[in-house]
């Protein structure tokens, strides 16, 4: 009996400790229903259990949304050479799992000239000797941060949500697990923790949001969020910035004089998936 | 009144020899399932081979099945209370625990799904966060534990009076079983829609899936039935009148009848328009560009379901007992195969980005599974053993 305790409490508690129970941890409230200081008194207990377990001083913040922000992206097809460069840059910025590998950015290669609308002609796991490939062109597909998401309608627990700043977000300890959002997400955006995320420890990102790139737990779900933890301290999401062509544009859509809103404006853009109708705030446009 | 039941709790650890290697053998499925899951507990759910892009498999199928199989119940009260058959009333107690176990075991097998088992308080209202009426899921952690609930009061209610002697005093609780009718098919229902309701996944998002899940429960559920009521007769002294089983034969015949239509109707809509929402169904039958890891059994489960149809129609096949068996065997075969495996997995083939990753539960998946269906086995077993004694007038007050 004392043996299925002690599984039971090693699969739960974020902590490796599995012999004592983390009560705290299994009594801790939804992120939305706890106060700024009851925030404040979980962030400290997470960032001693995260700075034991990763032995590095992690800082959590939970810095909330700017007003009058809705943020937005676009991605320039015409420019997008296949490097994946945003998708290992996204890997280290935000604290995915090295092994089994977790990545939110997956970048579909299609062949020219060949129909793309049902996605079942890409290929995912390309390996070309250099980019870009002759007679190829490429679509990076993450989540699209959508203004009416599949996926926070169906979670049983509210335990994922959009912010007022438009970015959707999972609270990793209030997710149960079920996987639900992952059916209902038609861009294949949502990863789960099969195993116990893996990451060399100086490899981890210590500067780390609630809501964003802190360290996960076996057995929840997880996603793209713009970089919150570098949005919301305005920067720009670690994909924009590596980009090495600039096929990647991130702004504010409700500052009209913003970068997103001209492309917006100005080119011939689209979104993935518009017969869904699900308001994607990921735009995909072409410069040529 | 409670002597009479510990009485017959006593007896559920009395029998004979093969009684005692059916429950060994239980026992043992149980405890490799159990050992199975502490690993999955310490290492996650990366000792199964669901991925990001299959996300749902083996224990999704099975609890889908399981929700049909709870129907087993309903479509004994319906011709017993409603249309006054008596063979069949008679019964009714057998298949309200059918239903009991079938919901239990649905639960375990969500329980078994979940990432963090722990937390799954979060989904009660007030004390957890219940997306209600938003989610689902959150609909179908109402009607199941509703359905459990009314069949568990059903069944003690029948008790407590064959306890006393009394025949059971329908004015009191008939509101209770014609709850129960609209109630199992909302189970169903709701189950449905939680596939139906994801535009993501084109193979579910089609208005029939209701409809088809409601045909193939009524289906495979009547189907244990009529095995686990021959069981019982053989095994017991509890009486059941062929012509119950006859009934519920002929139910079967109609129920499949919808469902091969439906079924017709789906592959017509699908293959004839053509456009790229046929994938799974390709995936299924014919096989999706190479890949048809399905396909075997899918065909498989076709076959059954058709030579059980043509069984359960035909009168003199029906009620020879050889061919009788026969079909409900093929038809359990047919619907697990059809409702499980491929419902669910075909909603992930092609996954949303257009990849396809082949599913197939690994051994550690199948032993959990395993350990389900023989916890429910086992659960099944001694609840009738507790209640056959009462049932039979052999334990009850004033006859100790």
């Amino acid at each position: 009996m004392k043996g299925i305790a002690a599984g039971l409490a090693g699969a739960v508690l974020p902590v490796s400790a599995a012999d004592a129970f983390n009560w705290d941890s299994f009594l801790q409230k939804h992120f939305k229903e706890m106060s700024d200081e009851e925030i404040k008194r979980v962030i400290e207990r997470l960032e001693k259990e995260a700075s034991l377990e990763w032995k590095k001083n992690i800082h959590i913040s939970a810095t909330k949304a700017l007003p009058n922000v809705k943020f937005g992206y676009g991605l320039d097809l015409s420019r997008c050479i296949g490097c994946r460069k945003c998708v290992y840059a996204c890997v280290e910025e935000n604290n995915q799992s090295r092994m089994p590998q977790v990545q939110w950015i997956t970048v579909l290669r299609f062949k020219k000239g060949e129909k793309w609308t049902d996605l079942e002609n890409s290929e995912k796991y390309y390996k070309p000797k250099e980019v870009p490939e002759k007679d190829f062109f490429y679509m990076p597909v993450q989540c699209q941060q959508c203004e009416n998401p599949p996926c926070v309608k169906v979670c049983p627990t509210k335990a994922t949500w959009k912010e007022p700043d438009g970015i959707v977000v999972v609270d990793y300890n209030w997710c149960i697990g079920c996987r639900y959002c992952m059916a209902a997400c038609p861009y294949g955006a949502r990863r789960f923790n099969w195993a116990k995320p893996n990451i060399p420890e100086k490899e981890l990102n210590p500067e780390a949001h609630y809501l964003g790139n802190r360290p996960r737990y076996k057995g929840v779900v997880e996603k793209c969020t713009f970089c919150i933890q570098r949005t919301r301290a305005g920067k720009y999401p670690a994909c924009v910035e590596v980009c090495p062509v600039g096929a990647r544009k991130f702004g504010n859509l409700l500052d009209p004089k913003s970068e997103i809103r001209y492309l917006i404006e100005n080119k011939r853009v689209f979104r993935l998936k518009e017969d869904l109708n699900t308001e994607p705030k990921f735009y995909y446009f072409f410069t040529t | 009144m409670i002597t009479v039941l510990f009485k017959a709790l006593g007896r559920t650890v009395i029998g004979d020899v093969r009684y005692y290697a059916w429950l060994s053998f239980l026992m043992v499925v149980i405890g490799l399932g159990v050992n199975a899951y502490m690993q999955q507990i310490d290492r996650g759910l990366i000792i199964t081979a669901m991925r990001d892009q299959v996300s749902w498999g083996f224990y999704i199928a099975n609890f889908t099945f399981l929700v049909g199989v709870a129907a087993a119940a309903v479509l004994l009260v319906i011709p017993a209370y409603l249309y006054q058959f008596k063979p069949i009333k008679e019964i009714v107690l057998f298949g309200e625990i059918l239903a009991v176990t079938a919901i239990i075991m649905c639960i375990l097998f969500i329980m078994v799904d979940l990432g963090q088992p722990m937390r799954v308080w979060h989904l009660l209202p007030v004390i957890g966060m219940m997306n209600f009426p938003s989610s689902l899921l959150a609909w179908d952690v109402i009607v199941l534990n509703g359905y459990l609930l009314i069949n568990l009061l059903l069944v003690f209610y029948a008790l407590g009076r064959f306890v006393q002697g009394k025949d059971y005093k329908l004015s009191l609780v008939l509101p209770l079983i014609l709850l129960s009718i609209p109630w199992a098919v909302s189970i169903h229902t709701v189950t449905a829609f939680l596939y139906n309701g994801l535009p993501a996944r084109p193979f579910w998002n089609a208005s029939i899936l209701a409809p088809r899940f409601l045909a193939s429960a009524f289906c495979s559920g009547p189907a244990i039935m009529i095995i686990l009521l021959q069981v019982i007769r053989r095994a017991s002294k509890v009486e059941i009148d062929n012509k119950a089983i006859f009934k519920i034969a002929e139910l079967i015949a109609y129920t499949m009848g919808i469902n091969l239509f439906l079924l017709g109707a789906e592959i017509f809509k699908e293959f004839y328009s053509g456009s790229i929402h046929k994938a799974p169904l390709e995936y299924l039958y014919l096989g999706l560009h190479g890949k048809a890891l399905l396909v075997p059994w899918m065909r498989t489960a076709l076959v059954f379901n058709i030579t059980a149809f043509v069984i359960f129609l035909l009168p003199k096949m029906r009620e020879n007992f050889y061919a009788l068996n026969i079909g409900a065997v093929l038809i359990i075969a047919g619907v697990y195969i059809e409702k499980g495996m491929g419902l669910i997995v075909p909603g992930f083939i092609p996954d949303s980005l257009g990849e396809i990753y082949e599913y197939w539960p690994s051994s550690q998946e199948i032993i959990i599974t395993a350990g389900i269906w023989a916890f429910g086995a086992l659960f099944y077993t001694l609840f009738a053993k507790f209640i056959i004694p009462v049932y039979t007038g052999e334990l009850k007050i004033g006859n100790q």
